[in-house]
């Protein structure tokens, strides 16, 4: 009777050991992912994953108002607005997006031509919204 | 058909004529009198623009008194128009809406004051923001019609409701049924604010998708287009597609190849009206249109004067 009793306990310890071993794996788990993703991140970041540029959008401006790119060289342009939405628009680098506010909106570009690009909201953002500019120097 | 355009001093007057019979104009002319057994005959119109009703500012501190001056010379034609025409911008924007409204309530009592068959507007992007003051009725939008049974077809295109500088997808496919109705001779003028080509995007001077509009109406002998926004004379030809810039009623903008920033032009005390002014548009011999363009003037409407513009 001892004995089956010592077996049941040895079976009910063995079980338990093996319930925290699953509990600690399936919490280390998104931590694990967490970690690799990040590895993984920086890796590929290290080799070679677009620079990333941000930009604010304000009525009426954008800042920085002139970021300076290489030719050649892609790059995402993160952007987002403080108010309302805005748009961004340079149709020879490619770009025709709109900046909603609340959300950070990514463009990926790679600039094939030097030069001077101003780049322009065009989403109607009120009474000066025509000047709303900045400037993209491809070098 | 011919279009020519008269010294106004403060828009251009258009009269459609009909041609002698010679040319393709003259080939249209014999086409409806056959098929339809209807003739061409005059009728004249006034496009005005850019009123900004509410700007006051360095840049002309005139307020609406050019805008209530161009009422004044409607009203002193010797024939008044079948229509008067605004091609947008008729309020200056404001993120303040009673303040919009008493705009809009101001521009309606000015061009109220004009004793003319029809008045109508196509919106600027000043009234087309999530700000702008809904007004029923006032703007017209997705719509084409014929003054009687004069054969011109009109197309006005709302290039700034979206809050974007363009047609629209839907717009579009609506403007690809319709001219489909008239022959490929039919005159079409095209009222609509922003330029429907690429005059400088950096300015914000062009429409998106300006191109698929032309394309639609490549296939058409004599397209007109008449449009605002700018502040300031151009014409563009493409193909037989013709642009004009309206005349305007606020500070002008300068030339875009000569200047970098998008500056108003000085207000100048002494010629306060300088800049503002008129286009002139004849059609010569060859069936093209001439453009001459006159500065505004405090002076009757046969005394205004031509003028080189800065």
């Amino acid at each position: 009777m001892d004995s089956r009793r010592d077996a049941a306990l040895r079976k009910e310890i063995v079980m338990k050991k093996r319930s925290r071993i699953r509990l600690a794996v399936s919490a280390a788990a998104p931590l694990l992912v967490i970690c690799l993703s990040v590895m993984i991140g920086h890796t590929a970041h290290a080799s070679g994953s677009p620079r990333v540029v941000g930009i604010t959008a304000k009525r009426f401006g954008f800042a920085p108002d002139q970021v300076t790119l290489k030719k050649g060289e892609t790059v995402t342009l993160r952007l987002h607005s403080e108010d309302v939405t805005h748009g961004f628009f340079m149709r020879k680098l490619k770009i025709d997006t709109e900046i909603e506010p609340g959300h950070t909106t990514d463009v990926t570009i790679t600039p094939d031509t030097a030069g001077s690009f101003t780049t322009i909201c065009d989403h109607f953002c009120g009474a000066n919204h025509g000047n709303m500019k900045m400037t993209i120097v491809v070098e | 058909m011919k279009i020519a355009g008269s010294s106004l001093g403060i828009g251009v007057l258009y009269t459609a004529l009909p041609l002698p019979a010679a040319g393709k104009a003259g080939e249209m002319m014999r086409w409806l009198g056959k098929t339809t057994g209807e003739q061409m005959t005059p009728f004249s119109f006034v496009q005005l623009s850019d009123a900004h009703v509410g700007f006051h500012g360095p840049p002309d501190p005139l307020g609406t008194k050019a805008f209530e001056r161009a009422v004044e010379l409607v009203n002193g034609l010797p024939t008044a128009p079948d229509l008067v025409l605004f091609t947008g911008d008729l309020t200056h924007g404001t993120e303040e809406k009673d303040v919009h409204a008493e705009r809009m309530k101001q521009f309606l009592e000015i061009s109220k004051r004009m004793k003319v068959g029809k008045v109508m507007q196509v919106p600027g992007e000043h009234e087309a923001g999530k700000t702008a003051v809904s007004w029923p009725g006032v703007l017209l939008q997705d719509t084409d019609y014929a003054l009687g049974e004069r054969r011109v077809h009109y197309l006005v295109l709302d290039n700034v409701s979206r809050a974007l500088p363009e047609i629209g997808r839907e717009r579009l496919a609506w403007l690809k049924r319709d001219p489909a109705r008239f022959p490929k001779t039919a005159p079409i003028v095209v009222f609509t604010h922003r330029p429907l080509f690429d005059m400088k995007p950096e300015w914000e001077w062009f429409t998106r998708d300006g191109d698929d509009v032309l394309s639609v109406l490549a296939p058409y002998d004599n397209v007109t287009v008449l449009y605002g926004h700018i502040h300031r004379d151009h014409e563009h030809e493409k193909g037989h597609t013709h642009h004009y810039a309206a005349c305007w009623l606020i500070f002008a903008f300068p030339d875009p190849e000569k200047v970098a920033d998008k500056k108003p032009i000085a207000f100048d005390k002494a010629q306060p009206f300088r800049n503002l002014g008129i286009r002139v548009v004849n059609e010569s011999a060859a069936s093209a249109l001439t453009v001459r363009d006159v500065e505004l003037t405090l002076g009757s409407i046969p005394g205004s004067t031509e003028c080189s513009r800065s």
